[in-house]
């Protein structure tokens, strides 16, 4: 039955999006050709892929809300190496940006793992020192442009096939978290974990170390959107994507992720970020304070927590019709 | 009915005194209330013809209970009896769907909670419920605060009228402590000045003594007599038959959900009143099985935990299936988790086939060849999120998988075999646990572990809520588990299961093997009489 929900929620979510598509079609047609769409995309892939992460640490009962910061602080460093030594090729790059930032996740799992520390408790303080680590580093100094290697600015740029590496990207990502999610045994536990804790320490599943990966996973997508950011607008300073986190977990609410843990989907997510995407960059283009925005995604966000709250009170009225005889 | 405690503010009824029992005598004879025992009029409250039905199975059926002011009345039964179900029918969370609850002899409804509580029915439950992060004093008036002007909360009336009630009951608490800070024992004085400051008639004590101490006992039987002085009526459920016979003024037997028969403590023995509450055939439902047990797979010996249970040693031979029997309470899960790797035990030692093995972990019993089947099945057992296959896949994915990605079609075929052998019979095997009743989801649990290819399986309370159609395929699914050559460990607090379907038994009390039974020692009377620690239980 909640699979049914489920594929509803996306395809509630396709429908929301098309219906979007059309109103702004009707006012600006330019907005629905494919190469706006395209370039609408690719604005929304960094959202996409730490959306994506977001939801595994989700699925396990957690919640990651270092992940702006971690993409900020892999930001930086990149940005710096990038400036101090403009030789070292664009492949190390992107290794180093995710390794740290998968390094700054298993930090954020392992306080959650062995020490018992709530996450939410756990990623607003790596969170805080993330941040000042930026500080720290860079001197509060931004590093700009001019200071970044050609090759460093134009990865995320070239063009393959008519579409951004940026794009390509969150497309290899999307279908790689796909089968992770549905094929990986990792990927299983997370749904097990979250789904049911105490059922899964009985099947001898470790519900503190499937967090820890997913924690893993979300920062290592972080700091590989963290290079993928700084390159793109070309530009890195300590409060880059400043508040980007919560806009991360909205699109995993809207995309249907319960916040309880153990449901969701990686289309549902996808969506998720997508609404949210088309919804930002259309409503400049409709001539809409960028402040209703935030309007827009919160109404959003509502809406949709209103509708998982509804899908399990129904779910639970069956139950009560079943249990319960005429009095 | 002559309503006297009524008429008594709560208050004033208990009185400051010494807490020796001689002290409280003393002081009865100048209590403010009723003369109660045998000139009492008739109950307070009485239950007629209730019955109750649940999907696939009738709780209660018909049931009669009387409860009489001043006098404690002892509800005996075995588990599932319907016990708990008449507890929840007289505090109104259940609704009865047949008979009469009359109050003062005149018939009334608790449709809500609120409305049995205004009614003067107070629970004192086996897990207190109550608030952790309130203070004593809160806990005592959530709901019933005193008022003062404008209808705020008066903090000081309510703390004073707090500490009249606790040294009422001898409780030497601080009513402005945090309830987190006090043991176990102290929570249930709290609960009962709780009880005693809602005006409560009728006081209704579910198991209050499984979780305390020897000496914690004694003054909660203080706390009875001195409710029975104040006039209440006592609704006492226990198992433990020394208690009953020492503090109950009445029994009433239930037996699966039927009412058995009523009387006065006084005119009824220990083996009358066993009987009452056994007696019935055995044999029948169970399957016939040859037993001709093998080789020894599983030998624990000298299980001990600081806290849960001393001393368990006892070995388990292929194709047998071992009862664990013995009241709630008795450390019977308790042992099995620690024997399964969730719990660290302090000491023993555990041996497969012969040879010592180190479980640290649920992983590692499994490695072992040892799996669980939970009690709390919606807690502990299915992932009800989950569709049927990966739920029966979960703990064996390292077989369902190559090269590290799972393969769905042989998890489907796993899933398939497995749901088959036990008869599960769903929609569709990606259907979600969920959606399934409480016996399905049993069978998944029992798929999934059964998919691991074990040596021993532990059953924790195998048929517990689950009907009866799929209790008789459990059980004959154990019995054919056994007859594949599978070591069986089956949990159970239900008499006729425990002996229709063991080989073997062992009688768990207060965390230690009471006894180890078979053959012709295993009958309804020896089982219960281990279990309870009734005098003679040695023949």
């Amino acid at each position: 039955m909640i699979a049914r929900l489920l594929t509803s929620r996306e395809a509630l979510l396709t429908g929301a999006i098309a219906l979007l598509l059309v109103l702004i079609a009707s006012r600006f047609p330019a907005f629905v050709e494919p190469g706006n769409l395209a370039s609408v995309f690719n604005d929304t892939a960094p959202l996409i892929l730490l959306a994506l992460g977001q939801m595994a640490v989700i699925l396990t009962r957690c919640i990651d809300l270092s992940v702006a910061a971690n993409l900020a602080l892999t930001g930086m460093v990149v940005a710096m190496l990038n400036a101090a030594a403009p030789g070292v090729p664009i492949a190390v790059i992107l290794v180093l940006a995710v390794a740290l930032g998968a390094l700054m996740g298993m930090v954020n799992g392992i306080l959650v793992w062995k020490l018992d520390i709530p996450p939410i408790v756990v990623t607003l303080g790596t969170m805080t020192i993330f941040r000042g680590i930026i500080f720290v580093i860079s001197g509060g100094d931004w590093v700009n442009s001019h200071e970044m290697s050609a090759a460093f600015k134009a990865f995320p740029r070239a063009e393959i096939l008519g579409l951004p590496v940026l794009s390509w990207i969150a497309l290899t990502v999307i279908a790689a978290f796909g089968l992770f999610m549905a094929r990986a045994p990792l990927g299983r536990a997370f749904f097990a974990v979250g789904g049911n804790p105490h059922a899964a320490v009985y099947t001898g599943l470790n519900v503190g170390r499937a967090q820890f990966w997913a924690f893993t996973v979300s920062g290592a997508l972080a700091g590989l959107t963290g290079y993928l950011w700084v390159s793109r607008y070309a530009v890195a300073y300590v409060d880059i994507a400043g508040g980007f986190e919560l806009e991360v977990v909205a699109a995993c609410v809207i995309g249907g992720i319960s916040i309880a843990g153990g449901i969701g989907s990686v289309g549902g997510t996808v969506l998720g970020a997508l609404f949210l995407g088309v919804i930002k960059n259309a409503l400049p283009v409709v001539n809409v304070s960028p402040f209703w925005q935030l309007a827009i995604s919160g109404t959003a966000i509502l809406i949709a927590v209103a509708m998982n709250a509804r899908a399990s009170r129904r779910k639970g009225r069956v139950i009560l019709k079943r249990a319960e005889a005429p009095a | 009915m002559t309503g006297g405690p009524r008429d008594d503010p709560a208050g004033r009824l208990p009185r400051p005194m010494p807490a020796s029992v001689t002290g409280m005598q003393m002081h009865a004879k100048d209590m403010t209330a009723e003369p109660r025992g045998e000139t009492a009029p008739g109950p307070v409250l009485a239950l007629d013809g209730i019955v109750k039905t649940f999907p696939g199975v009738r709780a209660l059926d018909g049931v009669h209970l009387a409860l009489h002011p001043g006098e404690v009345t002892a509800l005996v039964g075995e588990n599932g009896a319907g016990k708990s179900t008449v507890v929840k029918i007289l505090t109104g969370i259940y609704q009865p769907d047949g008979g009469e609850i009359r109050l003062d002899g005149s018939p009334v409804r608790f449709p809500t909670a609120q409305a049995a509580s205004e009614a003067g029915i107070t629970a004192i439950h086996q897990e207190t419920v109550l608030f952790d992060d309130l203070t004593v004093a809160e806990n005592i008036f959530v709901g019933h605060a005193p008022r003062g002007r404008f209808g705020l909360i008066d903090w000081r009336g309510l703390k004073a009228r707090a500490r009249e009630i606790l040294d009422g009951i001898g409780a030497r608490i601080d009513p402005d402590t945090r309830l987190r800070d006090l043991g176990i024992a102290s929570k249930h004085l709290v609960a009962i000045a709780r009880a005693l400051s809602v005006e409560a008639r009728v006081v209704i004590m579910d198991e209050p003594t499984a979780a305390l101490s020897h000496k914690e006992i004694e003054e909660l039987y203080e706390l009875v007599e001195q409710l029975k002085r104040a006039g209440k009526a006592i609704l006492f459920i226990s198992h433990k038959f020394d208690e009953i016979f020492r503090i109950a003024d009445r029994y009433t037997v239930f037996r699966d959900g039927a009412f058995i028969a009523e009387g006065r403590i006084d005119e009824v023995g220990h083996d009358d009143l066993v009987k009452m509450m056994v007696g019935r055939s055995v044999d029948a439902i169970f399957p016939a099985r040859a037993a001709d047990p093998g080789d020894t797979v599983l030998a624990v010996d000298g299980f001990c935990h600081p806290t849960e249970f001393d001393g368990i040693s006892f070995t388990l031979r292929r194709g047998e299936i071992l009862g664990f029997y013995g009241l709630v309470g008795a450390g019977r899960s308790e042992f099995m988790q620690a024997l399964f790797g969730i719990t660290a035990p302090s000491a023993g030692s555990v041996s497969i086939d012969g040879a010592p093995v180190r479980i640290a972990s649920p992983a590692d019993a499994v490695r072992h060849g040892i799996v669980y089947v939970p009690e709390d099945r919606g807690r502990q057992g299915a992932i009800t999120a989950l569709p049927i296959f990966q739920n029966v896949t979960l703990p064996s994915l390292a077989r369902t998988s190559r090269r590290g990605f799972l393969r769905m079609a042989e998890e489907f075929a796993l899933a398939r075999e497995y749901t088959a052998r036990l008869d599960l019979r769903a929609a569709a095997l990606d259907a979600e646990v969920g959606t399934l009743s409480g016996g399905n989801q049993q069978k998944v649990v029992i798929a999934k572990w059964l998919a691991t290819k074990p040596r021993v399986i532990i059953l924790d309370e195998p048929t517990k809520g689950i009907d009866i159609g799929s209790k008789a395929a459990v059980h004959a699914f154990m019995a054919e588990l056994a007859a594949q050559g599978l070591a069986v460990i089956m949990v159970s607090s239900e008499i006729p299961e425990v002996l229709g379907m063991s080989d073997r038994v062992i009688v768990m009390r207060e965390g230690r093997m009471a006894a180890e039974l078979h053959g012709g020692d295993l009958t309804p009377e020896t089982l219960v009489r281990h279990a309870a620690g009734i005098e003679g239980a040695a023949a």
